[in-house]
């Protein structure tokens, strides 16, 4: 198997090798970002057949976007996708789950909880609720709504999360779960106050973050690699899966119990 | 375009602190529970350093360049005067908005291909599955589904139809095609769902859908404005199995 920046064998201290690999890297970056720079200027120029309005910043602003984009990746490589291996592998040796299970909740929670994404949504959310009517409509009404709401969000992201490694390390099959967590979403749908179904469905969808993904992503491949009888693509993903499932779980259960 | 610096300074500090509770969490398990270094500590936290400078450096480029056009565009396409306002007089249709729909199928397509964390799944799938799955197919298979999702989004809220239909009848589909994949695919695409929706899909995403939600009469931005990011969640988890039904069924035919 080939497990990039996990091999000791692929010196840092190598410059040229380390500069062509970046030049790949921004090369590939470009790659990525090309489709984003064609849709808007065919919409700008050819539909909307407008000038861009300030074209010195926005080719300064693409600069930084594509040099970020391959320091982005280069990082992931050395960094974070060993960061994960190795603690998987340090989880694995210690034999145990407790520990593994606590701190997946911790990662979960720790992340999502301070996710800037989730806290836009929640405030919108609270704005929603006081609009129809479900809380009082002054600030400190929203506020505590929107707090309970990242709360609950919080604790299912830990839950999922829980509930993914418990899974990798029993080798249950993942589409039981997941299917089961459709028939609860849309048993809960039919019963929950409507003004919350929107919320609830996109709460899932805001909570796993860029830092977030890759690193539980290494987690779950580095379990089902160091675990006998697993298999890191059967059994190594499937943590964000449930990390965008439970939210909408738990936010469709906060509307029918708020 | 002035004060890029402080900018750039900004958008660092907000990304450490988002990094905070990792990184006490992982120190925290590390020191006390496996009471063990990791190998390669120095190349590690180089990494990591460069994961942080690249995303604080990455997001203050699309805040200065990329998402103001993209919100001014959204707003223009969803505007009375782009349509043509005597065509909406005699009451709305859904064919009215043909050239939004074509902008948010390209959009979602197009930041889904540049999202960093569908970047680092597809890697990790690539290496995990030892170069069976290829990561650049993954991403556009990702992409379609986030551009027919987002399209299909769109179309509810001109409609104004109830979003839970739209996402139970997606599960129905999922769950077919769960049933017709191979096993080592399913843990893959039901991944895909939850990292399309990120730091570059999101704001465009959602400026669509508070505009759209804003110019057609009797939708609410409040109420109306929602349910896309759900649209983006769950089709990228048909496309990936339809790719890989796709695939499988091609590769029989062949031999």
């Amino acid at each position: 198997m080939c497990r990039a920046g996990a091999n000791p064998e692929k010196q840092p201290e190598d410059v040229t090798q380390f500069l062509s690999a970046m030049l790949g890297l921004t090369l590939s970056a470009l790659r990525d970002l090309a489709p984003i720079i064609l849709v808007i200027a065919f919409f700008q120029v050819v539909v909307l057949r407008q000038p861009f309005p300030d074209l010195l910043s926005v080719l300064i602003g693409l600069l930084c976007v594509i040099a970020g984009l391959t320091l982005f990746i280069q990082g992931l490589e050395s960094g974070l996708f060993p960061l994960g291996e190795a603690l998987a592998q340090g989880f694995a040796q210690k034999g145990s789950a407790i520990i593994l299970l606590a701190f997946g909740f911790c990662l979960g929670f720790g992340t999502t909880i301070a996710e800037p994404a989730l806290i836009a949504v929640a405030a919108e959310a609270a704005a929603v609720a006081a609009e129809a009517g479900a809380i009082a409509n002054d600030d400190s009404a929203r506020a505590t709504y929107a707090l309970e709401l990242r709360m609950v969000v919080a604790v299912s992201v830990g839950a999922a999360i829980v509930l993914g490694i418990l899974r990798i390390l029993k080798g249950w099959p993942i589409h039981w779960l997941i299917i089961g967590g459709y028939v609860l979403v849309t048993t809960m749908t039919v019963f929950a106050p409507a003004e919350i179904v929107g919320v609830a469905y996109d709460s899932g969808g805001v909570t796993t973050s860029t830092i977030t993904v890759p690193l539980v992503t290494a987690l779950g491949v580095g379990l089902a690699t160091a675990i006998r009888g697993r298999n890191p693509m059967v059994d190594g993903f499937g943590l964000i899966a449930f990390a965008s499932l439970t939210p909408m779980i738990c936010v469709l259960a906060y509307g029918m119990v708020a | 375009m002035t004060d890029l610096p402080q900018a750039f300074a900004d958008a660092l500090l907000s990304t450490v602190l988002d990094v905070a509770p990792i990184v006490a969490i992982l120190l925290l398990f590390q020191l006390v529970f496996l009471r063990r270094k990791p190998p390669n500590l120095r190349r590690i936290a180089a990494g990591s350093v460069l994961v942080l400078v690249g995303l604080a450096l990455f997001l203050i480029g699309l805040e200065n360049a990329l998402f103001p056009i993209g919100r001014t565009m959204a707003s223009q396409l969803t505007a009375p005067e782009t349509l043509g306002a005597e065509r909406l007089a005699d009451g709305i249709d859904w064919h009215d908005y043909l050239l939004l729909y074509a902008f948010a199928a390209a959009i979602g397509f197009a930041t889904t291909v540049a999202e960093p964390s569908l970047v680092a799944v597809a890697i990790k799938a690539h290496d995990a599955s030892g170069g069976a799955v290829h990561a650049w197919g993954l991403r556009i298979a990702v992409a379609v589904g986030v551009a027919v999702g987002v399209t299909l989004g769109c179309f509810r809220i001109v409609t104004g139809t109830p979003l839970p239909w739209y996402i139970i009848g997606a599960y129905i589909v999922v769950m077919v095609l769960t049933f017709r994949s191979s096993r080592t695919i399913v843990p893959l695409a039901y991944d895909s769902g939850g990292v399309t929706t990120s730091t570059v899909t999101v704001p465009v995403v959602a400026a669509i859908g508070l505009g759209l939600a804003a110019s057609v009469p009797g939708r609410s931005p409040l109420i109306d404005g929602f349910g896309l990011i759900a649209f983006a969640s769950v089709f990228p988890i048909m496309s990936v199995l339809g790719y890989s039904i796709a695939a499988s069924w091609l590769a029989r035919r062949r031999k």
